[in-house]
This record gives structure tokens, C-alpha cells and sequence, in this order.
């Protein structure tokens, strides 16, 4: 695999001339023909007549002065307009029938009510900004529209700069790019998983719980407790488990617990007993229960659980004097205590309920989950357009600017930033439309019972016309509604591909 | 590409292990963006081919130390399910889509390019106008539509739904790369007699291999990988992978040793093409990214 996500000489070869002979970043408006006037058949004579504007002012002013001077023709060379009717025909068809005529009668049909036979007017456009569930998607549709193509956007830019410093900027760019391949609902699945609120099946909070980890007791046993009887060593006293009897340095304490779920324990190691060592002051936690039954109470035996991870301290007159963890077999040591007696103590905060993950899919947090997926999806798409952007800027003028004195970041925000807006522009709307009509990502990991707090309008509009709402009069209303928001892009493609080919 | 030259002239010998050290954590960042970017479609695989039991007690990534939880018996009882139905229907419609939209586009797209009729250039405008066209704007109309025509629910309908909305963007690229082809080829084979439709399909048309090529492939995951249109138009008899998964959705938690593989299985393909034609499918975006 060679540097295929390298840029846009390789993205363009293969006789593309056309899009590589542009000047600019922007991939976009490097689209038209730069190199050639979108080519009459009778080009040598029309150009004469009608000048280069004529490919601007639309091909009926040149279609009307072509035929003025009758030798223009020589002999035919050219198709016949009918000929080119034949060629357009099918797509005309498909295009009219299919999505031109659903424009209009969707403008029609939104102003009749659920049934068809009732003409309401602006009825429906009126629940749209009245009614509770629609406001909350058009609310949501704002939180996307100002949080993810922007992010998307920035991520994008950064990770295209990265990869210009790393050797292995290919591989890179396949693994962030990949998701662009796969389907939304995959995606969806794939982040149903990672978003799992249980500590350990989702991959998420399992991060979360880790880092978390390094910082503070990671075993939480809450249920975890002495027997209570007097031939156990250990009582609980005001939540914490002590000795009952004072210890001593060289002594291997034993510390018996009971009542741990053997669901917590499917990972936990089998338990050592700890050997007394002279001078250290030794022990184990363990779970003094063996399944199927047997065992000796108050021993370790060959099959019972560790508790590991649990904070034991040495207690002295009252005040602790060291701490410790207990190891994956529940042992722990505490070297170079003074002489004297000690209590051992489990501090309370062993036992209780440990960090139980964030609701990623609960009501609160449910959209910023789905847009953080839905940044993975396209992070991709937005580096290797800009990167291709990045790569087409000149060289020199960072060279310049860099000998002039201009530090990394100066070079970047003035030169580097400026030159890449068209690009930059590009990804940025067209992340803004795949917003506004976002629909799978939400549909698919926004579980049934959060639905309604993550709803979208184009996830409303197949709700109440298809999904159960039976009302085709709205539908059709947010129909017309989500085509009106994405009216603006469509006239700013128009322009920018007008212009591009003058 | 390699890392170009950045900053050397005013680097000393310190500035330079201070490059090491920049280096070395900006490595250490970039490995692990990309395991944020990877992380997640492993966990889907290893689900997928872990046991029912061991999914439910513990996460994926404990699978790591002990293999032994690994089976391919989802996948025996998914295929066992009639899932593969669905990957033939996902296969029914995409395939006659994508054929169905090279060719009506080029042929529209060489007109556009290459003919003289009234108001083309206004035409074609309307063409960019319609990339963005949410496909919402048409579900209520042609459900109606298909109704009275009797082919609601079938693959056909579906088929015919994805072409049309596939349309604009095929026309779009396809007319901007005829348009790039010297016009002096052209005009040597009009000279030499050929008809319009012999100049499309042995000059223009293959040596337009390379946007065809992208634009297939684009065209392929676009439809491989929807889900609405599906939900849509598809009934349960003709639905693809996509929709039977989502109807697996509502049992999340209990149904997962199904939906990992399913969703494993809807994906690979449009991985094998993903990397076998990036190049393609790069060109594709970059010179449709107005969609």
C-alpha cells in the first residue's frame, strides 16, 4: 500500500486533468473545467460569436446565435439537440418523476392534514413550532449544527498537520478514514458497545474507571463484610473492618470476608495465604468462602477468591501509622514498621459502591454521545480534504515566513490557516448538511426509552409518517422544513460552481 | 510523504533533542488517536466472535488473555437465523443500483459535456442544485407513488429510489471528468464518421475509467450502507442487512451475540472494497464533496 490517502497529485492522477490544473486548495472549486470553456460542438465559430461570457450566460444564448451564420456548421460536425434529448432522457425521467415531482407534492401534501382530505393551510408548519417533541428536535438539530461540523472541522485540520510530521502518516490516515466505509447502523452498533454504561463491558467507562484508577481505589466490594461470629479475626467497627486483637510486626494476619458477589469475583485470582516474614507485617484478604462447599473456615484454602486492590491500614494508638493495597492474591506487607501493636484496619471506603460508569446513553448526555460519534464517522473525511489542501500550499512562502523569523504557530494561524479557508469552508458546509439530516447514527444508538430527549427532525419526520405517527401531513411539513434548511447550501454550491466555471 | 524540512535553518544542537522529544510525544499522540479510531470496530469484532456467556459478564478486551472464550458460533447461529437472505438482498439492490447509475449518468453527463441544447447550462445548474436534496423530501410521495403502482415493498421499488437520488452526484462528476477529455479526440472521431452514441461508448465512456471507478464505488457503500430508504420501501421478505439489524436493535443488550456479527458481516465487504480502491473512493469524495 503506497501513500494512496497522500494528497491530491495521487488522488487526481489517472488523467484528471481537469481537477488538478486548479490553483486553489479547495478541491471544490477545482472542480470545472478550468483548462476549457465547457465545450460547444461548434466551439472555433461560437467562441467568435459569442465571446468566453457566453459560458456563463447559458448555452440558450449561444444555441441562438450558433445557428445565425449557416456556414458555422460545416457540414454537421455537432449532435442534433434531439440527439442530446435521447441521451438525457433517462436520467430526466428518473430525476422528474422520482425527485422533482416529490418536492412539489410534498409542498402540497404538507398543507393538508393526517388523512389527505382536509386542506389545513399552515397548520402543520405551525405544530412544527408549537409542538414539545418537535421543538426539542429542532432544538437538538442546533446543538448539532453548532457543535459537530465545527469540531469535525478542527479535528480534521489538526489531525492533517499531524500527519505531515509523522513517517507513518498513511497508516495513519486508513484507520481515522475507515469509518467513512462502513454503514452508519454498523457504526451505530459499534458505538452502542462502546457506550455501555457497566464499567466492564463498556469500553468507555472501562477507560474512565482505569484513569480513574491510577488516582484512587479502584475496588469498590460494597457488600463485602466479616462474619459475624466470635472466632472470626476481623469485626466491623463504624463501617471499617478491624482486627479484633492487636498484631504484631512478623505476624501473617488472616482477614476473612464474606458476602462479595461471585459475579464481582469472575476475575479475581485465587487467594494466597501470606507467610509470616520477621520484621513485616503481613496478611491476606480474601473471600473465605468456597464454592460447592468444604473448606475451613478462617483459612485460605486452595480454591477461595483474592479481594484485590483493598486498602488495609496500620493502626497505632489511634492514628494510621501506613497504608497499603492488597495484590491480585489478596496479600498484602507492611516493611520496616516500628515495634509495638497494631490494629488492622479496612477503611471504609472499601466498601463502598465502587464507580458505576456514566450514563453516556441516558437523557442528559445522549446528543453529545451521538455527535461524538458521529465525529469519528467523519474526522476522515475532513483530514484527507484538508490534508490534500495542505499539500497543495506552497512550500516557499512557509519557508519565507519561517526564515523571517515567524515561530510554528504564527506560520500556521497566518499562512497555513488562511490559505486552507476554501478547503476548510468546504468541509465545514458540508458537515453542516450531513447535520442537519443526520438520521442513523441517532435512530441506532439512541436507545427506544431516550428517543424522544435525542430526536433529530429528519429522525421525526420518518417517525410520524412511517414509524408509527401516521400522520403524513406533518411529515411532509418537516419534509419541506428540512429542505428549506439546507436551501442556503444549495444556493452557495450553485454560486460557488458558477463561478468556478467563468 | 516524509517530514519536511520544518524550522531547520535556526535549530542548534538543543533545539534538536528538543525535536526528539516533540517527536517522540507527538508519536506517542498519534498512536493513540488511531487506537481512539480503531479501538471500537476491534470491540465489535471480538464481540462478535466471543460466547454469549463471556459477553455478558465481562468486556471484550478481557477476551485478549483468554482465547479460549473465542468461537465462531454466532456467526453458525446468525446464518441459521436467515440473515443470509438479507446479505442477498443488500447484494440485489446495490449491485443493479450502481449499474443503473453509471449508465443513465453517463449518457447524461456526456450530454452535458459534450452537446449543444437548449438550456443546458441552466440544466445543469438544477443537477448541483439537487446534491443536497434531503432523500426525506421524497419518502411520502413515492410510497404513495410506489402504491399505485404496485411495488411498494419490493426491491425493485428500492432500487429505483436509490438511482434517482444516486443521480445528481453521478451526473455531476461524471460531466466535470468528459468534460476534461481533449475535445481534439472528439472531433477526430466525428471526422471519422462515428455517431454520437460510438464517440460515448468506445472513446468517452472508457476513457473515463478512473471517475467511473470512483464513482462506483462511491455509489456502492453509499447504498450497501442505508438504512432509511431500506426502512422505508423494503419489506421484511426483501429487506437488506441493514434493516434487519435495526430490527434487532429494540433487545439490545440480550440480542448483541447476533448483532455483532451481523453488523461484522455488513461491514467487511465495503471494507475489502474500501481498501483495495481507496484511491478511488478518495477521488470520489474529493470531487463530490458538495454533497
Amino acid at each position: 500500500m503506497t501513500n494512496r490517502l497522500d494528497g491530491p497529485q495521487d488522488a487526481r492522477e489517472g488523467g484528471d486533468a481537469a481537477r488538478g490544473s486548479s490553483p486553489g486548495p479547495g478541491p471544490v472549486s477545482s472542480q470545472g473545467p478550468t483548462d476549457e470553456p465547457p465545450p460547444p460542438a461548434t466551439e472555433p465559430e461560437t467562441a467568435g460569436a459569442a465571446t468566453a461570457e457566453a459560458t456563463t450566460a447559458g448555452a440558450a444564448a449561444r444555441g441562438s446565435a450558433a445557428p445565425a451564420p449557416p456556414s458555422a456548421r460545416r457540414g454537421r460536425l455537432g449532435p442534433s439537440p434531439t440527439l442530446a434529448l435521447v441521451f438525457m432522457l433517462p436520467a430526466a425521467i428518473v430525476l422528474g418523476a422520482l425527485v422533482i415531482y416529490p418536492i412539489v407534492y410534498s409542498i402540497f401534501r404538507s398543507l393538508f392534514d393526517a388523512t389527505g382530505d382536509t386542506f389545513v393551510g399552515a397548520e402543520n408548519y405551525a405544530t412544527i413550532f408549537s409542538d414539545s417533541s418537535t421543538l426539542t428536535t429542532i432544538r437538538n438539530n442546533l446543538i448539532w449544527v453548532v457543535f459537530a461540523p465545527a469540531t469535525v472541522t478542527v479535528i480534521g485540520l489538526i489531525f492533517a498537520v499531524l500527519t505531515e510530521r509523522i513517517r507513518w502518516a498513511t497508516a495513519f490516515k486508513l484507520v481515522v478514514f475507515m469509518p467513512m466505509a462502513v454503514s452508519l447502523m454498523a457504526s451505530g452498533v459499534i458505538f452502542r458497545l462502546v457506550y455501555e454504561q457497566d464499567p466492564d463491558r463498556g469500553v468507555a467507562n472501562a477507560v474512565i474507571t482505569s484513569v480513574q484508577g491510577l488516582f484512587g481505589p479502584s475496588h469498590g466490594y460494597p457488600d463485602a463484610r466479616p462474619r459475624e461470629n466470635d472466632a472470626a479475626p476481623v469485626a466491623l467497627k463504624e463501617g471499617a473492618v478491624v482486627t479484633r486483637q492487636a498484631v504484631k510486626p512478623g505476624q501473617a494476619v488472616q482477614v476473612p470476608l464474606v458476602g462479595v458477589k461471585p459475579a464481582t469475583l469472575a476475575s479475581a485470582s485465587v487467594a494466597k495465604a501470606a507467610q509470616p516474614v520477621p520484621g513485616e507485617l503481613t496478611g491476606t484478604v480474601w473471600v473465605d468462602f468456597t464454592q460447592g462447599g468444604g473448606g475451613t473456615l478462617n483459612q485460605v484454602d486452595g480454591t477461595e477468591k483474592a479481594l484485590e486492590g483493598v486498602t488495609v491500614e496500620a493502626v497505632r494508638d489511634g492514628s494510621v501509622s501506613a497504608t497499603t493495597t492488597t495484590e491480585a492474591d489478596g496479600t498484602f506487607r507492611f516493611a520496616g514498621l516500628p515495634q509495638g501493636d497494631y490494629l488492622l484496619r479496612l477503611p471504609q471506603s472499601n466498601f463502598q459502591e465502587p464507580f458505576n460508569g456514566i450514563p453516556w446513553l441516558g437523557p442528559a448526555l445522549i446528543t453529545p454521545a451521538i455527535i461524538g460519534a458521529f465525529i469519528w464517522v467523519w474526522a476522515g473525511f475532513a483530514m484527507v480534504l484538508i490534508a490534500a489542501g495542505l499539500s497543495a500550499i506552497p512550500r516557499d512562502a512557509l519557508e519565507a515566513a519561517r526564515i523571517d523569523g515567524a515561530t510554528e504557530w504564527q506560520v500556521f494561524r497566518r499562512i497555513t490557516v488562511p490559505l486552507l479557508s476554501p478547503v476548510l469552508l468546504v468541509v465545514f458546509v458540508t458537515m453542516i448538511i450531513n447535520t442537519l439530516k443526520v438520521f442513523d447514527l441517532v435512530f441506532v444508538i439512541a436507545p427506544g426509552s431516550v428517543q424522544p430527549q435525542a430526536n433529530v427532525i429528519a429522525l421525526e419526520m420518518w417517525r410520524v409518517s412511517f414509524g408509527g405517527g401516521g400522520n403524513q401531513g406533518l411529515g411532509s411539513a418537516l419534509a419541506i422544513f428540512l429542505l428549506v434548511l439546507v436551501l442556503p447550501f444549495m444556493i452557495i454550491n450553485i454560486r460557488r460552481f458558477r463561478r468556478d466555471n467563468q | 510523504m516524509t517530514t519536511p524540512a520544518l524550522g531547520a535553518p535556526r535549530r542548534g544542537p538543543l533545539g534538536r533533542v528538543a525535536d526528539r522529544v516533540g517527536g517522540g510525544l507527538l508519536q506517542a499522540v498519534m498512536v493513540v488517536i488511531g487506537l481512539f479510531w480503531l479501538v471500537p470496530t476491534l470491540g465489535l469484532f471480538v464481540v462478535s466472535i466471543r460466547n454469549e456467556t463471556a459477553n455478558n459478564s465481562t468486556g471484550w478486551w478481557t477476551a485478549l488473555t483468554r482465547p479460549a472464550e473465542l468461537t465462531l458460533g454466532n456467526y453458525a447461529d446468525l446464518l441459521a437465523t436467515g440473515f443470509t437472505s438479507s446479505f442477498w438482498n443488500t447484494v440485489f439492490i446495490t449491485v443493479p443500483t450502481t449499474v443503473l447509475v453509471i449508465g443513465i449518468a453517463a449518457m447524461a453527463a456526456y450530454a452535458f459535456a459534450w452537446m449543444e441544447f437548449p438550456g443546458r447550462d441552466t440544466l445543469f445548474l438544477v443537477v448541483v442544485g439537487l446534491l443536497v436534496v434531503p432523500v426525506q423530501i421524497a419518502l411520502i410521495p413515492i410510497a404513495k407513488l410506489y402504491g399505485t403502482l404496485g411495488i411498494f415493498g419490493s426491491i425493485a421499488g428500492v432500487v429505483l429510489f436509490h438511482t434517482a437520488f444516486g443521480l445528481p452526484f453521478a451526473i455531476f462528476l461524471l460531466r466535470n471528468f468528459f468534460a476534461g477529455i481533449p475535445r481534439s479526440l472528439l472531433e477526430a472521431a466525428r471526422m471519422d464518421g462515428a455517431g454520437e452514441w460510438k464517440i460515448f461508448s468506445t472513446v468517452v465512456f472508457p476513457l473515463a475509467k478512473p471517475a467511473v471507478a470512483s464513482l462506483g464505488i462511491f455509489q456502492f457503500l453509499w447504498v450497501w450502507n442505508d438504512l432509511l430508504v431500506a426502512l422505508v420501501f423494503a419489506d421484511t421478505d426483501n429487506q437488506p442487512m441493514t434493516k434487519a439489524l435495526q430490527s434487532q436493535m429494540r433487545q439490545f443488550g440480550t440480542n448483541i451475540d447476533i448483532l455483532a456479527p451481523g453488523a461484522f458481516l455488513s461491514l467487511i465487504i465495503p471494507l475489502i472494497l474500501f481498501f483495495a480502491f481507496q484511491r478511488y473512493f478518495v477521488q470520489g469524495m474529493m470531487a463530490g464533496s458538495v454533497k
